[in-house]
């Protein structure tokens, strides 16, 4: 097992490697997180992006390598306790509960009572509704509250599971092609809402759309075969000759 | 400290409404309507309806089917069968016996010294605590060694069916120390006071809509908690849950215990009612029968469950004793009918066609303009499909 080295980065991620059947989804794998950054990781199907996700969540847990948050190591700890420790994460089909109001579903994110003792005597307190309340009007959901979720169109629902990563208050968020199947306004609304949290929260974004990644990204990591092809700024990586190459095309 | 802000955040009027009624029922109506005989079968009914309630948290709430909750029910039986049995076993009564003192079943056995198991069930304060807490332990250990490994759905369902079957076969198999496939019978006396008369029966009947509205309050308060909201939430996004900060499996194991406990309690109840307690309560069948009257009485709804008990097993004994071969069949397409067509069994149909009547009326009658709306609060609904 590599140990990982101390760094100012919020979150480093060394040598990592998760082979699959002797496949490797991904191989050797070194990049590094500033706080405050919106990273955008894009590569052709099968690069191993949402791989990349699901060890740093736990999803996944890799073979070897080194996964530190705030200069602790999360790669051993399970899926909840990355959770507490600052990690949220949203995925690709966006994942809500259908049955559920948005109040509820916000609710149930909202990190209180997350044992089951505490979920049992979980109050719904002014604190709590006002927070709701708070973190719907940033996601556009104000007037939409007594919804149900199954209700909501598909971007409502992209906006939904990122106000539910945003109510946990976490340092360092994942969403999986946020923007999917969005309108082209509700893209433009969705990049608002990502720049608007990246005043105070990381992110790591994986994202297909190019126009949509220029406008949010900060620097951009293309991953290709489980590997880093290439990684800098959004317009160095438009320009890179390898990346042309495998991704983007001529 | 009560969770909940107002007391309709506990109990909807509905709710209210429908707990009413049903405590109308069993501690007015049937009492005064049915002779001791016939509310001795209904009080024995009743003690299948606890499992249902534990269903519904487990099943209709969790996603968490279980077709091995006659487990839970056959531990809280026997626990109260073998303090019954050994004080029937007295030595005076059992003179006859090779070895008098010990139940009769272990001396055909040629059994000649009580088991080590049994020693404590001498003691009454034991055999009540055994049969909460015995249950509540296997299901935790069950609960752990499945939903740590994240065993679920179909899977779960098959290992708890066979959990049920081993067990009955150990019960059959052990005669000499479980009383085989007899049971445990000729139960006598709870302290010195006959359990067969009929003062006992009206107040093991009234003992049992007792505790049943014990475990449907604690229910209703795990439903309308946070942890009920989680329930739902994990039945369909168990992944999402998990990436919000909870661990899934102590969840799940939790309402596996609180549906275990409620289990044995109605075990327990129905050895007094009955008299008896046997390995035919244990196994396969018994559990799915369980399952059904959770899904005829609705597996979202706590008092549906309670109507589904009743229903199912009067519909039992009717259909059952005319046609006894055709009884397993007729169940089978109950069940599929069920599933298939009413999702949310009976109380899905109350909810959709009666209640928005039942509202109308009561706002008239109370003269409210309209109902002050559940804020911020959904009606669970039940997609189609058994497993979630």
């Amino acid at each position: 097992m590599t140990e990982g080295s101390n760094t100012d980065f919020l979150l480093a991620v060394e040598g990592l490697t998760v082979s699959f059947d002797g496949f490797k989804a991904v191989n050797n794998l070194s990049f590094y997180v500033d706080e405050n950054e919106i990273r955008v990781i894009i590569g052709p199907n099968g690069a191993g992006k949402t791989t990349v996700l699901d060890l740093i969540c736990g999803r996944t847990k890799s073979t070897d390598g080194s996964i530190r948050f705030k200069n602790k190591e999360i790669t051993r700890l399970k899926e909840h306790e990355i959770v507490k420790v600052g990690v949220g994460r949203k995925f690709q089909n966006p994942s809500v509960y259908s049955d559920l109001t948005v109040f509820e579903n916000l609710e149930i994110s909202y990190p209180k009572g997350r044992s089951v003792f505490g979920s049992l005597g979980f109050k719904r307190t002014e604190t709590v509704i006002n927070k709701i309340q708070e973190i719907a009007g940033r996601i556009y959901l104000s007037d939409q509250l007594d919804v149900q979720a199954d209700l909501l169109s598909h971007g409502q629902k992209q906006w939904l599971e990122i106000g539910m990563l945003l109510i946990q208050e976490p340092q360092l968020l994942m969403l999986d092609e946020p923007v999917a199947g969005m309108s082209v306004s509700e893209r433009q609304q969705t990049a608002l809402l990502l720049k608007e949290i990246a005043k105070q929260q990381t992110m790591i974004v994986i994202e297909h759309d190019m126009q949509f990644v220029a406008e949010i990204a900060d620097k951009v990591t293309v991953l290709h075969q489980g590997q880093i092809l290439a990684e800098g700024s959004p317009e160095k990586v438009k320009s890179d000759p390898k990346v042309i190459e495998v991704y983007l095309g001529h | 400290m009560m969770p909940f802000n107002h007391m309709k955040d506990y109990l909807t009027r509905q709710e209210a409404l429908s707990f009413a009624v049903l405590a109308l029922v069993l501690l007015v109506l049937l009492p005064l309507s049915l002779d001791v005989m016939r509310l001795n079968q209904v009080g024995k009914y009743l003690s299948f309806a606890f499992v249902a309630v534990g269903l519904v948290l487990c099943w209709g709430y969790g996603g968490i089917l279980s077709l091995g909750q006659g487990i839970f029910y056959g531990l809280g039986g026997y626990a109260m069968a073998m303090y019954l049995k050994l004080e029937a076993s007295s030595p005076q009564n059992t003179l006859i016996q090779t070895t008098p003192g010990i139940p009769d079943f272990m001396d055909w056995n040629r059994i000649t010294e009580l088991p080590w198991f049994w020693e404590p069930f001498y003691s009454l304060t034991f055999a009540i605590i055994a049969i909460v807490v015995l249950p509540s332990i296997v299901a935790y250990l069950i609960g752990v060694a499945m939903f740590k490994r994240r065993v679920g759905g179909v899977y779960f369902a098959i290992i708890t069916q066979s959990i049920a079957a081993i067990l009955t076969i150990l019960i059959i198999g052990q005669q000499g120390l479980t009383g085989g496939i007899n049971g445990i019978t000729d139960l006598r006396t709870l302290k010195g006071w006959d359990i067969h008369t009929d003062v006992a029966n009206y107040v093991f009947y009234f003992l049992c809509v007792f505790l049943l509205f014990v475990c449907l309050l604690i229910a209703q308060f795990i439903k309308k908690s946070k942890t009920g909201r989680i329930l739902i939430a994990m039945r369909g996004q168990e992944d999402r849950v998990r990436f919000s900060g909870y661990d899934i499996a102590n969840f799940k194991t939790f309402v596996f215990v609180v549906g275990a406990a409620f289990s044995g309690i109605g075990g327990a109840m129905f050895t007094l009612q009955e008299g008896f307690m046997s390995p035919s309560f244990v196994g396969v069948v018994p559990s799915i029968e369980m399952v059904i009257f959770c899904a005829v009485g609705g597996r979202l709804s706590l008092v549906g469950a309670v109507y589904g008990a009743l229903l199912v097993n009067i519909a039992k004994t009717t259909f059952g004793e005319t046609f006894p071969e055709l009884w397993l069949f007729a169940m089978g397409l109950i069940f599929i009918g069920i599933v298939l067509g009413l999702p949310n069994g009976l109380a899905g149909v109350y909810s959709t066609w009666l209640a928005p009547k039942v509202d109308e009326m009561l706002n008239r009658l109370l003269g409210h303009e309209k109902q002050n709306q559940e804020i911020y609060t959904s009606i669970p609904i039940v997609k189609q499909g058994v497993v979630s």
